[in-house]
């Protein structure tokens, strides 16, 4: 497996605990915080998207 | 004599010896944290009722060291790929970034752990306790002596389980004060540390681990940033897998936070 699919992994997982994160700061009471980490998982999957396109003609393997 | 398969990759495996290498390596390091996480669930599950604490870490910094990390994910990957691209300035730019964050890394969980060390826990002869922050000691304080004073900013409650879950209305709406205490009216005082009691223990076990794998990747990279990279000149093609390798690593050790930072800040 070569870096750009452990990091393929790596982003996937940074996505569910984006979302995960705001999962918890909604039943927490910190809406802000909230809103702030679904920022930040949108964000990423924008970067995931960019690094797929822009890793295009590298190996998975 | 030359060392086979540093560039090409072996016909029988089907990739290069050292990429070989780092994955029987990092299936060590899974079965390493993984006995650790383990350890965590038997812990947190044997736990008496209402004894496991909560919100003892500070979620803000827990945050800022997650984005770090992830943040040196990606600069290590467009590291990578400037070495496959043959741009060796960007690679340098985004390796030097690499460090300058994970370096950032571990002084925040420094502050942490000595934000911990100054924290205290005193048992009064009253059956009292007072938790804060270790403002002074006087200079003839002994506690075997049972003369002088230490001054704790924090609060005074009944039960020690009030202290388990910072999480509750009443711990947030606490007031922190100056609290005096003469050594011969106390039981027995002790800090936050990694003997205080379970849960202080495993997470200094985790983080230690993990900080330490960070202080070491951080290490190597800074290798391949500085001396290392003159190999770019003589072998680009290999120099760029050991920048993979490394970027292996370094995923891995990102992974493990990944994990690390919900169980112990949010839970």
């Amino acid at each position: 497996m070569s870096l750009k699919a452990f990091h393929l992994i790596f982003v996937t997982l940074l996505i569910s605990l984006a979302f995960g994160c705001a999962a918890w700061a909604f039943n927490n009471g910190r809406p802000g915080w909230g809103v702030a980490a679904i920022a930040t998982g949108i964000l990423v999957i924008l970067y995931g998207v960019y690094f797929l396109k822009k890793l295009k003609k590298i190996s998975y393997l | 004599m030359d060392i086979p398969y540093t560039v090409h990759n072996r016909p029988d495996t089907g990739i290069y010896n050292a990429k070989l290498g780092i994955w029987l390596f990092l299936a060590s390091e899974v079965m390493l944290f993984g006995g650790l996480f383990s350890a965590y669930v038997l812990l947190r599950a044997g736990a008496e009722p209402g004894m496991w604490p909560h919100g003892w870490l500070d979620v803000r910094l827990g945050t800022i060291n997650t984005l770090l990390l992830a943040l040196s994910a990606i600069t290590t990957l467009l590291a990578w790929a400037a070495c496959k691209v043959r741009e060796f300035g960007k690679f340098k730019f985004f390796h030097g970034c690499t460090i300058l964050l994970a370096l950032t890394f571990l002084g925040i969980k420094s502050y942490e752990y000595h934000d911990k060390f100054i924290h205290y826990e005193i048992a009064l002869n009253d059956g009292t306790f007072v938790d804060g922050h270790l403002k002074e000691k006087s200079a003839d304080f002994d506690l075997k002596k049972k003369t002088g004073t230490v001054t704790l900013h924090g609060r005074v409650v009944q039960d020690r389980k009030e202290l388990m879950d910072l999480r509750m209305p009443a711990a947030q709406a606490a007031v922190l004060e100056e609290h005096v205490i003469q050594a011969a009216d106390i039981k027995k005082m002790q800090n936050y540390g990694p003997w205080h009691n379970t849960f202080t223990a495993i997470y200094f076990t985790m983080t230690g681990l993990h900080a330490l794998h960070i202080l070491g990747g951080t290490l190597v990279i800074f290798y391949l940033w500085g001396p290392g990279s003159r190999m770019w000149k003589t072998d680009p093609e290999r120099f760029t897998n050991r920048i993979e390798v490394s970027g292996l690593f370094w995923h891995f050790v990102d992974l493990v936070w990944i994990f690390l930072f919900p169980v112990m800040y949010l839970t």
